[in-house]
């Protein structure tokens, strides 16, 4: 069994997608309960969440004695990561099949990513 | 061990009938091992052995049942040293008897397996056609790097990349859900066509129209049932049969001008002969409206015998399925036929916006205006047309129909 992260981008802060309307937010919320739902059925949801905007999101860099901190996203990019599910799936074709459900559920562009390593690092190591 | 024939194994012969049992060799030991890499070095590892043996005794009845014997051998060697313990070793030794008993000939799942791999979706098109070409095809890395006009490290940078991709991303090796086979289906017959057409695109790479089409034909034993498959490989057969007349030293020749006494009519008759057989079944797609196109063209013995009417009714099924500009155009090229060029140059009109990059929409702009005496006119399309080409062969084939309309646009200055 691996574990993959699906991801979901807001462009500029914005969500392209997202809903418009209070009834489409209700239709919104209904759809992505029930695939929710579905993912515990199967033992497939591990995790998931949405992010706040990038302008709530502090850098810490390593310096010599403590690490220096700046307001901000870690990266000058116009795309920031804006919500995630982390899923059990056995290979990619399953991975894909959750992904594409989940483009269905909420109407925005998801990228699919394997863990290389899953985990508290102690566990993984030899004889942990 | 399989029995071995007669025949001496020259090495060419042996390197030929090494080349064609190595996808499906390599498919089984993919199973077996569960690492492409792995595979690869035991296969390429049993040629080394099948090249001296095959010389000295002959080739086997069975040359992929004996690559797969000794390859998967070289396997269970290796696993037995780097574990030394015996445990393991005992395991495989179940497993193989379970699985691949003594002399077992390729596995035909493997390979469609395979072949699913090689050409899933998650991948980049370059990639998957590399791998495919590599993989299934037994071409060597020079081979494939050639054809690609790339240099070998680059092509062996992009192979690593993609196999890298299978194992970390977790591509798995199973035949799809049948839900998924129509979709995945036609990524893999697109990855062979784009194959085709590049060996297409220039004569000097026949081996890749050889390649695509062996490798459909493989596809279409696998999978009979898929229409699809037949569809694309009678188009490639089709279109093959006419490739010689299609040029003229470096010229392009258009279809109105070929001799068809050079097509090949035994590629013709089998083509149209699996025309035959997947119509009935009744699953129309685009690659079987394309072949039934290029069918009714090899059925006209002249260019004015064409059943244009059939063609054109073919064209609009093709864009219901797939409305692209390129289809669009050639639509446009029929209805020119059918109903006359100014219905011809209204199809075109309605797609010129769409498609004006594109070299080819011009040069028939060009040819349906000059048929509509249309001369200035037609030459600013010919104009726009060669500034856009790429290929050698098109820019001087727009360059002739240029000079042309010179002359007769002179004669009608002097008339």
């Amino acid at each position: 069994m691996s574990q993959y992260l699906l991801s979901t981008f807001t462009v500029e802060d914005g969500v392209p997608g997202a809903p418009a309307s209070p009834a489409e937010m209700q239709e919104f919320m209904r759809r992505v309960i029930a695939l929710e739902a579905e993912m515990d059925a199967s033992d497939t949801f591990v995790f998931g969440g949405a992010l706040h905007g990038t302008d709530a999101a502090t850098v810490l860099r390593p310096s010599d004695g403590e690490p220096m901190m700046v307001d901000g996203p870690f990266a000058e990019s116009k795309e920031h990561i804006a919500g995630f599910y982390i899923i059990n799936a056995d290979d990619l074709d399953e991975a894909l099949g959750w992904a594409a459900k989940v483009v269905a559920a909420v109407n925005h562009p998801i990228e699919v990513r394997p863990f290389r390593a899953t985990g508290r690092v102690a566990d993984q190591m030899p004889g942990g | 061990m399989s029995g071995v024939s007669g025949t001496d194994g020259g090495a060419a012969q042996v390197e030929q009938v090494f080349r064609e049992a190595y996808g499906a060799a390599l498919a089984t030991l993919v199973r077996f091992t569960g690492d492409i890499d792995v595979a690869e070095d035991a296969v390429q590892d049993a040629f080394v052995v099948a090249s001296d043996k095959w010389r000295k005794h002959g080739i086997p009845t069975n040359p992929a049942g004996w690559i797969i014997t000794t390859a998967r051998n070289r396997v269970i060697d290796g696993w037995r040293r780097a574990r030394r313990g015996s445990e393991l070793y005992q395991e495989v030794g179940v497993l193989l008897s379970n699985e691949l008993p003594e002399d077992e000939g390729p596995v035909m799942d493997d390979r469609l397996r395979l072949i699913f791999t090689c050409c899933h979706p998650s991948l980049r098109m370059e990639h998957r056609v590399a791998l495919t070409l590599r993989l299934l095809g037994g071409l060597s890395l020079e081979e494939v790097a050639r054809s690609f006009l790339v240099t070998d490290a680059a092509m062996a940078k992009r192979l690593v990349r993609a196999k890298f991709k299978i194992k970390a991303a977790g591509i798995p090796y199973r035949i799809p859900k049948d839900a998924d086979i129509p979709d995945r289906l036609l990524s893999v017959l697109a990855v062979l066509y784009l194959i085709y057409n590049t060996g297409a695109d220039s004569s000097g790479r026949v081996s890749l129209r050889r390649e695509a089409i062996r490798l459909t034909r493989v596809l279409v034993d696998l999978m009979p049932d898929e229409p699809e498959s037949l569809g694309l490989l009678a188009l490639m057969l089709l279109n093959e049969a006419r490739m010689s007349a299609r040029t003229s030293g470096p010229d392009l020749v258009l279809l109105r001008d070929q001799d068809r006494e050079r097509w090949d009519r035994r590629l013709i008759v089998e083509g149209q002969d699996i025309v035959r057989r997947f119509v009935p079944m009744g699953r129309p797609g685009q690659y079987q409206i394309q072949a039934a196109i290029q069918a009714v063209h090899c059925e006209a013995l002249t260019f004015e015998e064409t059943d244009w009417n059939q063609i054109a009714a073919l064209y609009d099924q093709l864009y219901a399925l797939t409305p692209t500009p390129v289809v669009a155009l050639n639509r446009a090229i029929a209805m020119s036929e059918v109903a006359g060029p100014e219905s011809g140059l209204i199809a075109l009109d309605a797609i010129g916006s769409a498609l004006d990059s594109y070299h080819l929409m011009h040069a028939t702009r060009g040819t349906t205006l000059r048929r509509l005496g249309r001369l200035p006119e037609a030459r600013l399309a010919f104009q726009r047309a060669a500034d856009l080409a790429v290929a050698e062969s098109d820019k001087r084939f727009i360059a002739r129909q240029i000079e042309k309309l010179g002359e007769r646009l002179n004669d009608h200055v002097e008339g």
